[in-house]
């Protein structure tokens, strides 16, 4: 458990954590070290040099407005569970976040740590795709905005350069819409409790019926994948039991590829992802009532 | 008479603990300290055809590199077994591997370093080039014929053979059974995870020539005549080994391993402190791991729900190498508990015990009896299913009645005592399992499963007389040792035999020791852990603390009183047998005459002074025991569970949990209550979480924490305890061992009340752990 060696830097502005990310090649940027840190313990991760943006200020805000809210990128998990605001504008992230890892994990880690991280078992990229946040990212060039949807490429990939900084995430203050309910549920691997499946659903409803829904699962494929023939199921018809039963059982095509492990087959997965979208649904229609 | 035996005094121990205050190896720095680290295989099985250390060597901050064969040349010896069954074949194991690596994680170089970052460094510079070999991690599929040969010294891969039990009355059991119950199971691999991973910190002094080992042991005193006797050659009184507080052990921290041979080696070689301390990952791959049965079993029963007869066959995964006690485990800790608590005459057990590309395998929380618990209840709850009677008016029927103990089973043990039927009416009552039996009809009524699990289970706690042991292949005798040293003033030391490494010794043996000599328990402190304080003794491990090394303290009290009623009788000038000695108070006086009492204190003063003391009696004041035991005591206890098991995705659910156990007469209750709750949820990991998981290429898959699954606290409902007390007739304090009772019990009751659950789907059995997947799919199977 012990790292190989690496320089560490730890930049007062994002400015200047931007150019020693150019200058340093190999560089890793150090948020809350609970996904980073580990892997170089194992010595799977050996970054030549770390960029901690710890420090920076002007990262951690967590601001409501009545269309969207914007989330600073070192904003702790803790931080999230708690936000007495986001509890008000888009609670499923508050709901997420208190089911991710444990209290020393909640408090040290950060939404952009995970986000830029991309970790297949991770909660917050589901929840993101399903909310189809905004992703900002400041570079040598300045600002840019990137969807959820285009955000995750690939295993442990993003649309990050390797000298862009995640600073902001913005997401819809979707309960001051009429009748929108979010539910996020995970099954925890019960070693790591990672979500082997996590899933996100929103529901929207218009006199009673779905007005428009957005389902997403994470876990069995290497990045989140929205469940969009699920989604058109259930549209327009009243959430019923069984119109969501109906609606849940279209979640399997939507995972291509699905991942298999010791703990979980790609069976099921698929069949965890299919019964929590049910109750996911079920549950987000519920609150949007 | 008891003032302090028999109260939850907490534990003394614990704001040390909770407040990061405990001393432990990793905590000791020394000037000059250099730290070790270990070269490992990342292979299952292969031939090692060159090591080249000279990259690692020039790394600045290296002091050295050694490889097996240094050391060898350099003087260790081969690890010892020290349980020897008849024929058995224990294949060679120096401390670093020479020709071949046998299981991921063995040891081929090591690396001594100015810092520890340093040493990882270098380890990762040492080029070892090998010739990757076919690979067998299975118990039985390692005595099968064309399989790959883990030692040349054993071909068949067979360390030994051993059965016991009656033949010809389990053939004709089984000749004349109305049913025959047949299952076939695995008790899967674990890997114990205490809080402290191993370490061990060595100091050679040069100019006496005295090296000083501090290590995570839970027996110093075994380790360091292992030490002298066999692998390090420094003799035992040059040879001190402290094992200071240690975080956790579970069985792990019993063996004798390879780092604490290297360890004191290099610190003699490069004349500076070494120090080294192992990772998670290393103590995935390294600490002798837990079970690992492949066991083919039966039960004959009569019509009425009586057992005949009971046949096992089991194949016991030795691991690469045989640990220092493993052939004991699966054959005088297993198959000698094969009667349970049951009247059955036919049983008769074997055992294969292989060797395989896997970690060395030993004893672990349990450590036998489990295996033989889960193996007897689940075939008594198939029984019951089958037979359909409830599962615990079977168990009834075949209970060894109170009146007939000792009892003699046909697998050697004679059981202690017990009262198994108020134990059940006890766990009935608290469980209120009539009532849990409606409630599951009415759930299953609305297409919920729900389970209702028993179980009742015997073990054999307290190792163990040692003639018996003797007889049965230890090289070692079991008892224990105390010395009582009492200080001019009248406090008191306790040097015992025993480790604590969670178990709250400082706080039970000094509850005993006030009680034995009428002191207070906080002018009682117990010393442990330190061969250059403390006698000889066997060490921690097979819930035998307070049975053996607690009556130690008792008989050694008993001297003291002894002396205290001499002096007593001297100084006031009566006859001895006219004193009382209050052991409420210390006081000794003359019968009826309280008020001319000489306190402890007053004699234990005398005694040093020596002032007035009878003739011939020599002063001071201190006594040792070394106390050998009459027998095993045999603890036995009834579990209830209720769980619930989602009928779309298979996970489990514990809804209730009622423990009720018979642990003896209780010296602290809240630490016992401590120790069954703890053992109930490390159970419950082997029912549904735990499970060393190999690949057929003998990669371990459950290497660290985010694969392997110990269970967390949110699995758990309040876990409800009750007691009865049957006193142990084998030991002066009544008591049966207590650490190990929950985790026997929980396993079996935990996979019966999942397999009640699924009854009504069809599902008979599910191999462990019951994982969701696992238990999902036993459920589409059976639609």
């Amino acid at each position: 458990m012990y790292t190989p060696t690496f320089d560490y830097y730890r930049p007062k502005t994002l400015d200047e954590a931007i150019a020693l990310l150019g200058k340093n090649k190999g560089a890793k940027v150090l948020a809350g070290g609970h996904s980073l840190l580990p892997a170089m313990k194992l010595r799977v991760a050996q970054p030549a040099a770390l960029v901690d943006i710890g420090r920076i200020k002007g990262l951690s805000a967590i601001k409501a407005g009545k269309k969207e809210v914007k989330i600073g990128a070192l904003t702790t998990h803790a931080a999230v569970a708690a936000s007495a605001e986001l509890a008000k504008a888009c609670p499923i992230l508050c709901e997420t976040a208190a089911m991710l890892g444990d209290t020393q994990v909640r408090n040290r880690g950060t939404m952009g740590g995970s986000l830029a991280h991309a970790d297949p078992a991770a909660d917050y990229p589901t929840v993101m795709i399903a909310l189809e946040a905004t992703m900002t990212a400041m570079g040598k060039k300045g600002e840019r905005d990137i969807s959820a949807g285009k955000f995750f490429k690939d295993l442990l990939t993003t649309a990050l350069k390797a000298d862009e900084i995640l600073t902001t995430i913005t997401v819809p203050a979707y309960r001051n819409f009429p009748n929108m309910g979010g539910c996020y549920l995970k099954h925890r691997h019960p070693a790591s409790s990672y979500a082997v499946v996590g899933v996100a659903a929103m529901v929207g409803l218009v006199d009673g019926k779905v007005g428009r829904v957005s389902l997403a699962v994470g876990g069995a494929t290497v990045n989140p994948v929205r469940c969009s023939a699920a989604e058109s199921a259930l549209v327009g018809s009243a959430p019923t039991d069984d119109a969501i039963a109906a609606a849940a059982a279209k979640v399997a095509e939507a995972i291509a590829n699905p991942m298999s492990d010791l703990y979980a087959t790609a069976d099921y997965r698929i069949r965890l992802a299919t019964v929590m979208a049910k109750r996911a649904l079920m549950t987000a229609a519920q609150r949007a009532m | 008479m008891a003032k302090y035996v028999g109260t939850s005094m907490k534990r003394r121990e614990d704001p040390r603990f909770i407040q990061g205050k405990g001393g432990y190896v990793a905590n000791i720095s020394l000037p000059n300290m250099a730290y070790l680290a270990i070269k490992r295989s990342p292979y299952g099985h292969a031939r090692i055809k060159k090591i080249n250390t000279k990259k690692a060597a020039k790394l600045p901050g290296v002091i050295a590199v050694f490889t097996g064969q240094d050391l060898i040349d350099g003087g260790v010896g081969k690890l010892p077994c020290g349980w020897n069954v008849p024929n058995i074949k224990v294949p060679t194991r120096w401390p670093l591997t020479i020709d071949k690596v046998r299981h991921v994680g063995d040891g081929v170089a090591c690396v001594v370093a100015e810092s520890a970052y340093i040493a990882a460094d270098a380890v990762d510079l040492i080029e070892v080039e090998y010739e990757s070999l076919p690979a067998v991690t299975d118990a039985k599929q390692a005595a099968e014929k064309g399989a790959p040969v883990v030692h040349d010294e054993a071909p068949d891969n067979v360390s030994y053979t051993w059965g016991i039990g009656d033949k010809a009355a389990m053939e004709e059991a089984f000749k004349t059974a109305d049913h025959i119950v047949q299952l076939d199971l695995v008790n899967q691999r674990l890997i114990p995870t205490a809080m402290e991973p191993r370490a061990a910190v060595a100091q050679w002094n040069a100019a006496t020539e005295d090296m000083t080992l501090w290590t995570t042991s839970q027996n110093p005193s075994p380790i360091r005549l292992l030490l002298s006797a066999f692998t390090l050659g420094i003799p035992e009184h040059k040879l001190r080994v402290i094992s200071p507080d240690v975080g956790g052990g579970f069985g792990s921290k019993i063996f004798h391993y390879p780092e604490e041979i290297i360890t004191p080696w290099v610190a003699r070689k490069i004349n500076r402190p070494v120090k080294w301390v192992s990772t998670r990952t290393e103590a995935s791959t390294t600490d002798s791991q837990g079970r690992d049965h492949v066991t083919h079993c039966r039960m004959a029963l009569k019509n009425d729900g009586t057992i005949t007869g009971i046949d096992v066959k089991t194949w016991s995964n030795q691991g690469a190498y045989i640990s220092t006690f493993a052939p004991l485990i699966p054959t005088a800790l297993y198959l000698t508990l094969l009667s349970g608590l049951y009247k059955v005459k036919g049983i008769w057990g074997e055992m294969v015990g292989t060797l395989t590309n896997t970690v060395p395998v030993d004893a672990y929380r349990g450590a036998g009896r489990p295996e033989a618990s889960y193996l007897i209840e689940r075939l008594v709850d198939i029984a019951a299913r089958e037979l359909k009677i409830d599962p615990i008016e079977i168990r009834r029927k075949n209970f060894i009645p109170k009146n007939e103990f000792p009892y003699q089973t046909p697998v050697a043990f004679v059981y202690d005592s017990g009262d198994y039927g108020a134990l059940f009416d006890k766990v009935e009552q608290m469980a209120n399992y009539k009532q849990l039996r409606a409630d599951q009809a009415e759930a299953r009524k609305k297409g919920k499963l729900i389970g209702v699990g028993v179980a009742g289970c015997i073990e054999a706690s307290g190792p163990a007389p040692s003639a018996v042991a003797g007889s049965l292949g230890s090289a070692v005798g079991f008892w224990e040792s105390a010395k009582l040293r009492v200080h001019p003033t009248g406090k008191v030391q306790v040097y015992t035999g025993s480790h604590a490494h969670g178990q709250g010794h400082e706080t039970t043996f000094a509850q005993v020791v006030a009680d034995e000599l009428g002191v207070k328990p906080e002018d009682v402190e117990v010393v442990h852990g330190d061969t250059a304080q403390i006698p000889f003794g066997m060490g921690t491990y097979g819930s035998r603390s307070i049975s053996v090394g607690g009556s130690a303290i008792v008989r050694a009290s008993e001297k003291l009183r002894a002396k205290a009623l001499k002096i007593a009788a001297h100084q006031l000038e009566a006859a001895e047998e006219d004193l009382v000695y209050d052991q409420e108070t210390g006081k000794v006086y003359v019968k009826g005459s309280p008020n001319k009492a000489k306190a402890f204190g007053e004699l234990a003063f005398a005694a040093y002074t020596a002032h007035n003391l009878p003739a011939g009696l020599e002063p001071g004041f201190e006594e040792t025991h070394f106390y050998d035991p009459a027998n095993f005591t045999f603890p036995n206890s009834a579990h209830i569970a209720q769980v619930e098991v989602d009928a779309d995705t298979g996970e489990v659910k514990i809804q209730k949990y009622v423990a009720v156990d018979d642990v003896g007469k209780v010296i602290n209750p809240l630490i016992v209550e401590g120790q069954i709750v703890g053992g109930i949820v490390q159970g419950v990991g082997q029912a549904l979480t735990e499970h060393g998981a190999y690949d057929e290429h003998g990669q371990l898959l459950t290497a660290t924490l985010m694969e392997y699954a110990v269970p967390h606290a949110d699995m758990f409902p309040m876990i409800e305890t009750g007691r009865i007390e049957t006193a142990s007739p084998h030991n002066p304090l009544g008591v049966k061992g207590a650490g190990e009772m929950g985790t026997i019990a929980a396993t079996v009751t935990i996979a019966n009340a999942v397999m009640d659950a699924l009854a009504p789907l069809g599902v008979r059995h599910i191999e462990m752990p019951l994982t969701p997947e696992k238990v999902w799919k036993a459920m589409q199977g059976s639609k």
